[in-house]
């Protein structure tokens, strides 16, 4: 006799020491509870981004505190300040230096799209040459602001399809030289 | 090739690189612009033989965006945000000297009132600027409970300040001609308090870091400027002090009714990045003081100067009733505060050292130049001097007790 | 010392009228060493803070004028010192303060950065501010706002990425990093694009 209502808890008696999940719901849970962020810290975002890591709002809740500095053992690269011409290559370069999978925020408004600087200088936008998942605004957004923004990187991470990824060697294959691709050029 | 690795001490060793003795091939070490140690974007490029610096070149440039042909382009009160951002860890420190700086040009003299909630303001932001200086230098010396100590308090001056200009920092608080609007109620009763708890905490960081051994090692006699080269490079502030140039433009050449409170400069005697510290240190207990002076003969009055007519925008309830009041206000937010014809060079004492403002104005809201002459951008001349022949572990310590911002410096 | 008296010591010296605060002189470029020398050593104005220069616009002459902002520590009084550029519109000289002062040195490759203009006698005059190849001079009164295009990548980087890297307008300072867009990361590493030496091949060819 069947139950009319069924049961889907846990219970070790029946199921012994094994659970069965999703493999992606496994490897999306992990990865959203350590983003090791990168601090791409450049100008005063970089000071919230401190106050955020300090004791009042604490990322450490999040499992985001270890800061590290190194591109190769950073998960999340959180461009945080105003990026200038003269500082693009290098933000390319260690966004190109950091493992998969990686993710980047762009935290203000000066990383988002330039901000308040529409000058010779400043690049409008960091996602002229990174790609971006997450845009906080604010000038500077504040610390809840950035953590509302990680929480909705979380919730991305948590859409992957983590097991597509994996198995697709070439998962980052270029566009074909003659399609013209998605990103549209950028003008001064 | 030299086998002897006992240099001596570094004056030997500098003149020893300069002459070119050195123990081996040099190696080339580039540190920056993305580095925990360099307080911002910074690129040093460092010649290093063995773990001794030979040369020392740093490169600026990577955060400039252009402030100076911007203001070209802005009228005055449009400019004040870009100020926030020069020296952003003290942001209304630069808001007062640039408006002081336009108040110049136009002759303005301020009510007493006004003057009060400026120092206030200045010394608060000072206050945040050395907590900052002084927690990050403990935590690039290894001491991270220095940092967050500090942040602490940080976090308490801004919520105060949040509460006073809506923002935590970046906070565009003043106008030219004033203030953006008047001190909240009950809000001098919570800065006095707060002065009570931050003074606790100066004297944890004093504890914990001041005869601290490790601390002591790794700062005493490390980088001496002396009196000499600190006025050659154009040294100001905190840093100028250390190496015992008496010059504090608060107490010297007063702004802003400076001349009625009572603090003490500290000076130092050796120049080193020791007595960089213990200066920071004691400018935080004496700007408390000036704090809780300023609370506490808060004068009544005007937040603005009231026969400003070209300048400060009348109240709403009288534009939006008074034909005169609401001419003025659009004139004033399309064309900007009318200045007259000539040019203006003035400097306050900001946390970091003399923030200067050369304006030259022809007529008109917008200004003709705009130059903003940062104490890091020249405070940083001097490393190529001071850098070589230490270590390239000292060089943290160096940096931090320069206690430069590349938002200044690089404007 | 006002204004007034520093020109009757330095009688090549005048009156700087615009000033609306400071003492302020203006002097003949050619005399600007000797004054700032007499003024450092003589007057006790041992302090440099400031070397900018103002544009005057396209079409005036002179077009540029350094100004300079001195203090004496003793009496605490600031003094500005004026020096028309000399040269043409387009390539103005000054002389350097560098042996003076070693404040000047980069303040006047600031200068340089942003306005163009050449200090003779400089040590090391390059740009300071903006990238080593920047071909313009922002802060000249011509120059817009918004900047003028500079090709980034350059076009031999986006031959050799195939096509995945888009041009915009900002540089790769020459751009000796480049990295393909396909493959493992291994394979996408960024690899120097000079790569004359190698773990496995010597250095110099």
């Amino acid at each position: 006799m069947v139950p009319a209502q069924q049961n889907y808890a846990y219970n070790s008696k029946i199921e012994g020491d094994i659970v069965v999940s999703r493999l992606d719901a496994v490897i999306n849970w992990i990865r959203k509870h350590s983003v090791w962020p990168m601090p791409m810290g450049l100008a005063c975002c970089a000071i919230e981004l401190m106050a955020v890591a300090a004791s009042r709002f604490d990322i450490s809740r999040f499992g985001m505190e270890v800061m590290r500095f190194s591109p190769r053992q950073a998960d999340c690269m959180i461009v945080s300040g105003t990026v200038t011409y003269k500082m693009a290559p290098i933000v390319r370069r260690i966004y190109d230096q950091m493992a998969e999978p990686k993710w980047v925020v762009a935290m203000g408004a000066c990383a988002s799209t330039g901000g308040m600087y529409r000058s010779y200088a400043v690049l409008q936008g960091v996602d002229r040459i990174v790609p971006v998942d997450v845009y906080v605004s604010g000038c500077p957004p504040r610390p809840e602001a950035l953590l509302d923004g990680l929480m909705k990187l979380q919730d991305k991470i948590g859409t992957e399809r983590a097991m597509t990824n994996l198995l697709n060697a070439d998962m980052h294959s270029a566009p074909k030289a003659d399609k013209p691709a998605a990103t549209e050029t950028a003008q001064a | 090739m030299k086998t002897d690795y006992s240099f001596g001490d570094t004056q030997t060793r500098a003149a020893l690189y300069e002459d070119g003795e050195l123990a081996g091939e040099t190696m080339t070490l580039n540190m920056g612009p993305s580095h925990p140690a360099t307080h911002g974007v910074l690129r040093l490029e460092l010649e290093l033989d063995g773990d001794y610096v030979t040369k020392c070149d740093p490169v600026v440039g990577y955060l400039h965006r252009g402030d100076e042909k911007i203001a070209e382009n802005m009228t005055y009160n449009q400019f004040v945000p870009y100020t926030d951002r020069l020296d952003y860890l003290a942001p209304l420190a630069n808001n007062v000297t640039f408006v002081l700086a336009v108040e110049k040009l136009a002759g303005l003299d301020m009510p007493p009132r006004a003057e009060c909630i400026r120092v206030l303001c200045c010394e608060l932001a000072r206050l945040s600027s050395h907590l900052l200086g002084m927690g990050v230098y403990g935590m690039d010396a290894g001491a991270w409970t220095a940092f967050m100590y500090c942040f602490t308090v940080r976090e308490q001056i801004y919520t105060l300040i949040e509460e006073l200009c809506g923002a935590r920092f970046t906070t565009s608080y003043t106008r030219i001609g004033g203030m953006t609007r008047d001190l909240p109620d009950g809000w001098l009763e919570k800065v006095r308090r707060f002065t009570d708890e931050a003074a606790k905490t100066i004297d944890d960081l004093d504890k914990l870091m001041t005869r601290n051994k490790v601390f002591l090692d790794r700062t005493k006699d490390v980088a001496v400027i002396s009196r000499e080269d600190a006025l050659a490079y154009g040294f100001t502030g905190a840093n100028a002090r250390a190496s015992g140039i008496d010059l504090d433009l608060r107490r010297d050449k007063p702004y802003c009714g400076y001349e009625n409170y009572d603090f003490e400069v500290p000076l130092g005697s050796v120049g080193d990045c020791y007595d960089r510290y213990l200066v920071r240190l004691e400018e935080m207990r004496q700007t408390l003081g000036i704090i809780r002076q300023c609370c506490d003969r808060m004068p009544d009055g005007a937040w603005f100067a009231e026969d400003a007519k070209k300048i400060y925008k009348p109240t709403k309830d009288k534009v939006l009733t008074s034909m005169e009041e609401l001419i003025q206000n659009f004139m004033l937010v399309t064309e900007g505060p009318q200045m007259p014809k000539g040019e203006v060079y003035f400097e306050a004492e900001n946390p970091k050292g003399w923030l200067g403002f050369f304006i030259h104005s022809k007529g008109g809201g917008v200004p003709y130049r705009l130059k903003i002459r940062g104490p890091s951008f020249c405070n940083l001349s001097i490393l190529p001097k001071i850098v070589p022949g230490w270590m390239m572990s000292d060089i943290p310590i160096i940096l931090g007790s320069l206690d430069f911002v590349l938002g200044e410096c690089d404007r | 010392m006002t204004a007034k008296e520093l020109c009757e010591t330095f009688d090549y010296a005048s009156e700087r009228a615009l000033s609306r605060d400071h003492e302020a002189i203006h002097v003949p470029a050619d005399k600007l060493i000797a004054c700032v020398t007499a003024l450092r050593d003589e007057q006790g104005y041992d302090l440099l803070l400031d070397v900018t220069a103002i544009d005057w616009g396209m079409g005036t002459s002179p077009r540029f004028t350094g100004v300079y902002h001195l203090f004496h520590t003793k009496s605490i009084a600031y003094l500005r010192v004026s020096a028309d550029a000399t040269g043409d519109a387009e390539n103005p000289v000054l002389p350097s303060l560098t042996d003076l002062y070693p404040a000047a040195n980069w303040h006047e490759r600031e200068t340089y950065d942003m306005l163009g203009i050449h200090y003779e006698g400089h040590p090391d005059l390059r740009r300071i501010l903006m990238w080593d190849g920047y071909n313009y001079y922002p802060l000249r009164k011509e120059f817009p706002l918004a900047g003028h295009e500079t090709e980034m990548p350059e076009p031999d980087v986006v031959a050799a990425t195939e096509g995945a890297i888009n041009p915009t307008a900002a540089p790769m300072m020459g751009g000796p990093f480049v990295s393909p867009q396909t493959g493992n990361m291994s394979t996408r590493e960024p690899r120097a694009r000079d790569e004359s030496w190698h773990e496995t091949k010597p250095k110099g060819n």
